[in-house]
């Protein structure tokens, strides 16, 4: 029998609820407001009063509202039919709503239960299996979607009876499969999963062991961040973290991207699925969109839904990463979820934390972030989770805590800065503060070796400590002025901007320069690095800043052509004919 | 608000501060209506029986046992063609001496527009500011503010941007507006000959502060009936969002909630969000854009409510006083317009983009120049060439006061490249440079 309740509280969307018989922690119930079921969450009980969240405005909630309690936790649904789709953070499909306004009470399946999927079976009678062992595949667009033992089975199954292959809706029932006690449990091709458990069906879970290409310089040879690796992008207002996001969403070498677009803008939302569908993946020359789900909240939808919303996308990649997939997960930005978090924390008059956040905050991100990671599956093959998250530090300060719990628990950082997006310097990603934990490790040392060139790494750092010396060189300069230092300070400086004006900085609008192939990344960082290496002579500061200056042009006109066109090579030629003129 | 028959009256409050009061009621709603010793009040918060509710006038003078009646409904607006030209307070009641509107009744601060449901905006809005146009690009469908320290012109600046704009109608929400600038505003838009296309909600420095917060919800409401309803582009203007944001500090305070950064209230964010989030591109026509003023402290972006405004708005304009040009302008550095690229080489001329970036880079060169000439250095012959360019640049194109169209901005824009720099020195596309490029 379900557990009842009475409304006896109301602030906002925290309802406090007298119950009449048990409730868990994190499950659901409905309210129901003049007929319409609210869904909402509890998140702390007290003696026979529960504490709920509602994902919904409770304008117009009385006390006495009847309520019931549903046994369960947030859950999302799993099968053929996630990708392309838009979902709200609770997997309600937003396309299939009616009405231009948001509908309180609206809950939309999130899958099509009409369509019919072509199947193919894999295991066969007969064959032991465990949860998430392949029973069969079917094709979703391009993708080898496989129907899985459901991860919530315990202990082994013997297959009994498994369809042939043919054309099935969602329901359908593929397989019969028999427990250790003799009992039969029929599988169709979906499955539910409570959003907040990780999914931990798999063999082990290994250090990553090569990186994944973004086609952003700036990333990929400088901080390159690992396939099944963890990074974050804190940054100011404005200074490009959308972009960027985008950008890597757009030509991350990945099979599935699951953006979650938590408590942001929907116009931002609005231009994933109004370009995506038009733009080709530069890797499968597919569309994007067929690779991509998007899970958006955006700010103005309920707050306690925002904090739903990257548990449901982290789950649907879990879920791909099962069948052998790598996945990108995208959140922008994991500060409006701690925000979520900041609001029901207050309202149900905890003792805050550090600037009134949950003291609880750190914990709950590095558990979140520690669900990506490559996987070795039951059957030996790989699968992956990416996360890059954003962050927005209130006034652009890396001293908050959503910043520093994040630090913690990510091996990557891309840390935004105000002046260089001031000073249009694209992407803004601050050379020398930001880091990737990869370049230490050994897999990936190797692994760049053989892939991109023996040594790559210390090219990297050489390239990272002509930008430091640059800065000192600067800093040397401003404080003594043009006359005061030896001409050898100027040309550190400039070494430094020729790096960041030819190779950190890139026009994420321009068709070319938005994606650099790796082998063109290696080309222009041995170009850049030869010149960087190369002894300049020249009488004045003038001169050198001139110099410098018409190089970096032609340079920079390289970026804007096709590698290794006619132009290319012209500017190529142009750059050698300047450098003989002044270099050794 | 009339209180109906047979309604039960209570007169016993048991707890009385600045902003709310709380009484025991049975059968109240969550966000319902009510009048506390004829003043409006709305249900914030209830527990058990024991209801608080926000007094938007303020509490004093309510004595504890003031009679308070429940409306049983949200705050309302009537909506129909008949709130064109017309001016209300706060409460949509009319301060202009006319008739009550007619119309269709509907809650203020209703449901968000299903993200699906929307368009990507693309329509350019021009300005005649260069600042705005050739920088910043506004377009419908847009949210952006103004941020400007006190002194600065903000509301001239708006009423110029909107009796310009190509839209439909201009509805106005004045939050804690002085009663000189809800008079400039007035004549600006009466002599403008504009009036049938403006609406006004209106709270002045002599109304209460708490009643402000009504004020973007009436005004975004009234939009919303005329972009989804009637297929209008409207053009919201909401000013000062810093103190609709100090009203909201004020009843989370009074309310003993744990303020977040600068004593606002945890929701800040949500709470401007849902604000903001109003404006759209609807699949039809229609469309609500959003310009909004933030006033900063001493230019402060740090602060709480411009920093979570610039996390939700596309983009920001900064006004600031330039020294070197004697003339209020609109800072290329701190401004951004998030949507411009929807529309930049695509609505406006091939070269908008490159110019704009160039532009900027080169006056960035120009501050840099001038810290050197502040510190004492002796400054290179570039450094006098971005100097001057520096203040022509600012003179002509980043004023506040400039009106001409965006292909004139460009075409200025090269004459100061030419003017100043070599080729190579703008950094521009090559192809781009043969084509524009003025004199050698």
């Amino acid at each position: 029998m379900k557990t009842k309740g009475k409304v006896i509280g109301i602030v906002s969307n925290l309802v406090t609820v007298q119950v009449d018989g048990p409730v868990a922690e994190n499950e659901l119930c409905y309210i129901t407001l003049d007929g319409t079921p609210l869904l909402a969450e509890v998140i702390k009980v007290n003696g026979d009063k529960a504490s709920v969240q509602v994902f919904e405005s409770t304008r117009g909630l009385k006390n006495g509202d009847s309520v019931e309690f549903e046994g369960r936790m947030l859950e999302v649904t799993l099968g053929p039919g996630l990708l392309s789709s838009v979902y709200d953070g609770l997997q309600n499909n937003l396309a299939t709503m009616g009405s231009v306004f948001l509908k309180r009470g609206e809950y939309t399946d999130p899958l099509d239960h009409k369509k019919l999927w072509e199947f193919t079976p894999i295991a066969k009678p007969g064959d032991k299996v465990v949860a998430a062992d392949w029973l069969g595949e079917v094709k979703e667009g391009w993708l080898p979607h496989k129907i899985m033992v459901p991860f919530s089975f315990k202990g082994e199954y013997t297959v009994k009876k498994i369809i042939p292959a043919g054309m099935y809706n969602i329901d359908m029932v593929i397989a019969v499969l028999t427990n250790q006690d003799g009992e039969d449990v029929f599988v169709d091709m979906t499955q539910k999963w409570p959003v907040k458990v990780a999914v931990k069906a798999y063999q082990e879970k290994p250090r990553p062991q090569r990186i994944m290409e973004t086609g952003v310089r700036c990333i990929d040879t400088f901080n390159p961040i690992a396939e099944g690796g963890t990074g974050f992008i804190p940054g100011p207002f404005g200074c490009g973290k959308t972009v960027l996001q985008h950008a890597i969403a757009k030509q991350g070498e990945a099979d599935v991207i699951v953006m979650a677009a938590c408590g942001e803008r929907a116009n931002e939302v609005v231009e994933i699925f109004t370009e995506f569908p038009e733009l080709i993946d530069p890797h499968t020359g597919r569309h994007l969109m067929e690779r991509t789900t998007i899970i958006c909240n955006t700010s103005n939808m309920p707050v306690a839904a925002r904090e739903a919303s990257v548990y449901t996308a982290m789950t649907i990649c879990e879920y791909y990463r099962a069948m052998g997939l790598k996945c990108l997960l995208l959140a922008d930005s994991t500060s409006r979820w701690a925000q979520a978090l900041r609001e029901m924390s207050n309202r149900m008059e905890e003792l805050p934390g550090a600037e009134a956040f949950p003291v609880d905050l750190s914990a709950i991100i590095s558990n979140f972030y520690s669900r990506a990671g490559m996987v070795v599956l039951n059957n030996g093959q790989t699968g992956a989770v990416t996360f890059i998250g954003t962050v927005s530090p209130a006034g652009g300060n890396l001293k908050e805590p959503v910043t520093e719990s994040t630090k913690k628990a990510a091996r990557c950082f891309y840390g935004l800065e105000q002046n260089r997006a001031d000073q249009k310097r694209y992407p803004a990603v601050n050379p020398i503060e930001s880091y990737s934990k990869y370049l230490e490790y050994p897999e990936i040392i190797s692994y760049l070796d053989k892939n991109v060139e023996e040594g790559w790494v210390a090219k990297v750092l050489e390239a990272k400590n002509i930008l430091r010396r640059g800065r000192e060189a600067n800093d040397q300069i401003n404080i003594l002025g043009d006359d005061g230092v030896p001409i050898g300070y100027h040309i550190s400086f400039w070494k430094s901007e020729l790096i960041d004006f030819v190779f950190l900085q890139q026009d994420a609008f321009d068709e070319i320069d938005a994606l650099c192939p790796m082998e063109r990344q290696k080309y222009m960082l041995d170009l850049v690095l030869e010149l960087c290496n190369t002894d300049y002579q020249f009488d004045d500061f003038e001169q050198c800043r001139n110099f410098f200056k018409e190089l970096i042009n032609d340079l920079r006109q390289m970026n804007y052509t096709p590698f290794r066109s006619d132009a290319f090579n012209g500017y190529a030629a142009k750059t050698q004919k300047l450098t003989e003129n002044h270099g050794n | 608000m009339a209180t109906k028959a047979y309604q039960r009256i209570y007169t016993r409050l048991e707890a009385i501060t600045k902003a709310t009061v709380s009484l025991r009621a049975k059968g109240i709603s969550n966000d319902e209506l009510a009048v506390v010793g004829g003043r409006l009040a709305q249900v914030v918060k209830t527990k058990g029986d024991l209801v608080t509710l926000q007094v938007f006038s303020g509490t004093e003078g309510i004595p504890t046992d003031a009679a308070v009646t429940f409306l049983g409904e949200p705050p309302t607006i009537k909506v129909s063609d008949q709130l064109s030209g017309r001016f209300f307070n706060a409460y949509g009641k009319p301060i202009d001496g006319g008739p009550e509107v007619e119309g269709e009744t509907r809650e203020i601060g209703g449901p968000s527009v299903n993200p699906y449901k929307r368009r990507q905006p693309s329509e350019l809005i021009p300005t005649g500011i260069a600042g705005i146009d050739l920088n910043n690009t506004i377009v419908s469908g847009q949210k952006i503010p103004f941020f400007a320290d006190p002194d600065q012109p903000y509301n001239q600046v708006m009423a110029d941007v909107a009796l310009r704009a190509d839209v439909d109608k201009i509805i106005l929400g004045g939050m804690g507006l002085s009663n000189d600038d809800y008079l400039f505003f007035r004549h600006a838009f009466e002599d403008a000959g504009a009036l049938d296309k403006i609406i006004c909600f209106v709270n002045t420095t002599e109304d209460p502060p708490v009643e402000r917060l009504l004020v973007p919800d009436m005004a975004l409401t009234a939009a919303e009936y005329f972009a989804v309803d009637k297929n209008e582009k409207v053009l919201v203007l909401l000013t000062d969002m810093t103190l609709y944001a100090d009203a909201l500090s004020i009843v989370s305070n009074r309310m003993d909630q744990i303020p977040s950064k600068d004593s606002m209230p945890g929701s800040l964010y949500s709470d401007l969000a849902k604000i903001y989030e109003k404006a759209v591109q609807l699949p039809t026509e229609g469309s609500i854009t959003i310009i909004a003023v933030t006033t900063l402290n001493d230019g402060d972006i740090t602060h709480a409510i411009p920093d979570n405004t610039g996390y939700i708005t596309e983009g920001q304009l900064f006004l600031r006083a330039d020294s070197d040009s004697g003339k209020v302008i609109i800072d290329p550095f701190r401004s951004l317009s998030r949507l411009k690229q929807r529309v930049q080489n695509i609505k406006t001329r091939e070269d908008h983009s490159q110019v704009m970036n160039a532009g900027v880079r080169l006056y960035a060169d120009a501050q840099n120049a001038k810290t050197k000439l502040e510190n004492g250095f002796d400054l290179s012959d570039y450094d006098h060439r971005c100097l001057d360019y520096a203040k022509e640049y600012a003179t002509r194109l980043l004023s506040i006061d400039v009106n001409i169209s965006i292909t004139e901005m460009l075409d200025t824009a090269w004459e100061l490249f030419a003017k100043y720099f070599s080729k190579a020195e703008t950094g521009i596309k090559q192809s781009l440079i043969d084509k524009y490029w003025k004199g050698r």
